[in-house]
């Protein structure tokens, strides 16, 4: 009885205690999911005087829109292209990073800064660096005899979102792999040394592979990050151009309802969006509970 | 097979600490050499200079007759048992011992066969698919034995090898390494704090003290006739008493007025040095012990107490039935030549 009446009295507590966690998840992700997962089957005429229930009509007009598996692709690319580059340059000064570990504290404190960097600022950076006119990097490749132009070349524009959203992540990534190389003790590679392992041979045969669980970890946040994080870059410096080149899918999910105010699609997007997150969470915590086997 | 000298080396690490201030060491080949001393006096350093794994800063190795001061560790042609056996977690037992003949491009034939034998001979046999981590302590010790020898290398280096094992497995492991360096043969550099482990293993005992070599010798040499104060203390369990007196002519005559005879000194301060071990009960003995603590530990006993009239502390290992009780006063003495004299100051032998 006594237990009983002590668990009562707090029985609110706890409740309280998680309360402003809780009030945030409906603000800010309950609350809108359910309102997309609303709109996504609806559907509003142009001036938004009449809406009408259309079931699962804005998803099957999305899957057969060329325009929409385009982007999907495109934004395929992207990711594994901003994974790619971010993850092999932040590896590459891991390594560099892990052989003179006692000057890493400065090099770390360095590496963190881009990550500081919201991504907008990081486009309007990377945008004035690449500008046709007035851009140094821009003004550099045409040195070299590149005439850089990511308002009329595609591969361009996507060179440039690559570069700018790879930038940001590198920092991330970098304290990831570092942590990870500075975890196999420093006798392992010692003693593969006296068997005979060159530094490469070594890297590849004894780091790589004890490093495995960091790379899929980091790969998944990547691609989360390449998907979701990106649209203050691409706003800020393609806008999703030339030609829907870099029109990537969040981007998409905002052009379509602010510029094409097509509500009912943009949000059938930002489901299929939703759903690709829960997805890879799911991968990643799936992970987390069995450890990638070596 | 090869001989390794250690041509008066000197180890400053970056910072400026000079860790090895000039050391000159030469074992034979074949011998088993073991480097013992207490934690922090740069047992490690030196052996990892010698595998190259540490850089030298002054002074010449020498492995073979061979200079490989500037060779990379692979190209030394030595093996490394390390403490925390630095097994390749990823690699099963059999890929563990193989990755070093690998690495030579070593035919895959002449591979199995290196393999297989060196597992029959550690009785890895049964493991030779399992991962590290599906091992226990022992076996993860005897495949990093396994890794080092399929190499067949002109010199094993071994840096506290046994560390991680408990004391019953110690000794089994102990006596296994012992008869397998006999067996092949192959020089050894094996590096330790402990000092029954030094004893027991060496055909060449080195102490070491804050980067300087004590005392050099066959393992009983150094026992019967240590060359310091610092070595006498070391090198025995439990430790050596010092007795702390004055010389004369004639003997020693210790704090508390007492004389011992001991002919050929001439004067100042000293320690007088007794192992517990070769002290005995006399009723007419010099040293007069007031019992404090009595440890039984089976066969003998560790009688703990204080030379009377002074406060120096002093262990007698006695053997037999009637022990004394904590309070009683003993008498006790020791054989001819039993008695060490080390300079009071230096801690040198004097007798
Ligand atoms: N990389 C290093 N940089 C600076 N000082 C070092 C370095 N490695 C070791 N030392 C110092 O050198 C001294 C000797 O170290 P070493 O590891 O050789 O001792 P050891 O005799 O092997 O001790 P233990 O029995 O504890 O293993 C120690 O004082 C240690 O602090
Ligand atoms: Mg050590």
């Amino acid at each position: 009885m006594r237990t009983k009446k002590v668990t009562f009295r707090h029985r609110w507590l706890p409740y309280l205690l998680v309360a402003p966690q809780i009030a945030i998840t409906i603000v800010f992700f309950i609350w809108p999911a359910s309102q997309a997962l609303y709109q996504s089957v609806l559907r509003q005429d142009a001036f938004g005087l009449r809406t009408e229930f259309v079931g699962l009509q804005n998803f099957a007009r999305l899957f057969a829109d060329p325009l929409y598996i385009k982007s999907f692709f495109t934004t395929i690319a992207f990711s594994a292209m901003v994974a790619g580059l971010s993850m092999l340059v932040a590896l590459i000064l891991a390594v560099m990073a892990d052989r003179v570990i006692r000057r890493a504290t400065v090099y770390r404190t360095l590496l963190i800064w881009p990550y500081a960097v919201a991504p907008a600022v990081a486009g309007v950076l990377w945008w004035f660096l690449f500008n046709p006119t007035i851009g140094i990097a821009a003004y550099a490749l045409d040195q070299l005899g590149y005439d850089w132009n990511h308002y009329s070349s595609g591969s361009d524009a996507m060179a440039l979102i690559v570069i700018a959203a790879a930038w940001r992540q590198v920092s991330y990534n970098f304290l990831f792999f570092l942590a990870g190389l500075q975890a196999i003790p420093r006798s392992l590679t010692e003693a593969a040394a006296i068997d005979g392992a060159g530094p490469f041979k070594r890297f590849w045969s004894i780091q790589m592979p004890l490093l495995s669980p960091t790379v899929f970890f980091l790969i998944v946040v990547n691609v989360v990050y390449a998907f979701f994080e990106t649209f203050g870059i691409v706003h800020a410096t393609t806008s999703g151009g030339p030609g829907n080149a870099t029109n990537i899918l969040v981007y998409k999910v905002w052009r379509d309802a602010f510029e094409g105010l097509n509500l009912g699609s943009s949000a059938a997007q930002s489901v299929v969006l939703m759903v690709i997150v829960i997805a890879l969470t799911a991968i990643q915590f799936r992970y987390i509970e069995r450890r990638v086997e070596y | 097979m090869a001989n390794i000298s250690i041509d008066t080396i000197k180890k400053i690490y970056p910072g400026g600490v000079e860790v090895i201030p000039g050391l000159s060491l030469d074992i034979a080949a074949g011998e088993l050499c073991v480097l013992v001393g207490p934690s922090g006096c740069g047992k490690s350093t030196l052996l990892r200079m010698v595998a190259g794994l540490e850089e030298v800063t002054e002074g010449e190795i020498r492995i073979g007759g061979r200079r490989v001061n500037d060779l990379e560790p692979a190209a030394r042609d030595i093996s490394m048992v390390f403490q925390n056996y630095a097994l390749y977690p990823h690699m099963s037992v059999f890929d563990n011992m193989a990755y070093g003949l690998r690495n030579r491009r070593m035919p895959k034939p002449e591979i199995r066969t290196r393999v297989d034998a060196a597992a029959g001979a550690l009785g890895l046999e049964g493991f030779l698919d399992r991962k590290p981590r599906q091992l226990s302590g022992g076996q993860r010790q005897r495949v990093a034995m396994g890794r080092a020898i399929v190499r067949e290398p002109a010199a094993f280096l071994f840096d506290e090898p046994l560390s991680n094992l408990d004391a019953k497995l110690r000794v089994k492991t102990r006596v296994e390494i012992r008869a397998l360096q006999q067996r092949l043969g192959t020089t050894s550099i094996y590096v330790t704090h402990d000092q029954l482990e030094a004893m027991t293993l060496a055909d060449k005992l080195v102490v070491m003290h804050a980067g300087r070599i004590e005392q050099v010798g066959p393992p009983l040499g150094v026992y019967e006739r240590p060359a310091t104060a610092f070595v006498a203390g070391f090198i025995g369990s439990p430790p050596m008493n010092f007795l702390p007196g004055e010389a004369h002519t004639t003997g020693v005559r210790l704090d508390n007025g007492v004389d011992i005879a001991l002919p050929g000194l001439t004067g100042g301060r000293v320690d007088l040095g007794v192992r517990p071990e070769d002290l005995h009960v006399d009723p007419a003995g010099p040293v007069e012990l007031s019992v404090r603590v009595v440890e039984r530990l089976g066969a003998t006993a560790n009688v703990h107490g204080r030379l009377a009239g002074t406060d120096a502390e002093i262990i007698a290992s006695l053997s037999g039935t009637d022990l004394p009780a904590p309070g009683d006063t003993l008498r006790l003495t020791a054989g001819a030549g039993k008695w060490h004299v080390f300079d009071a100051a230096q801690g040198i032998r004097l007798l």
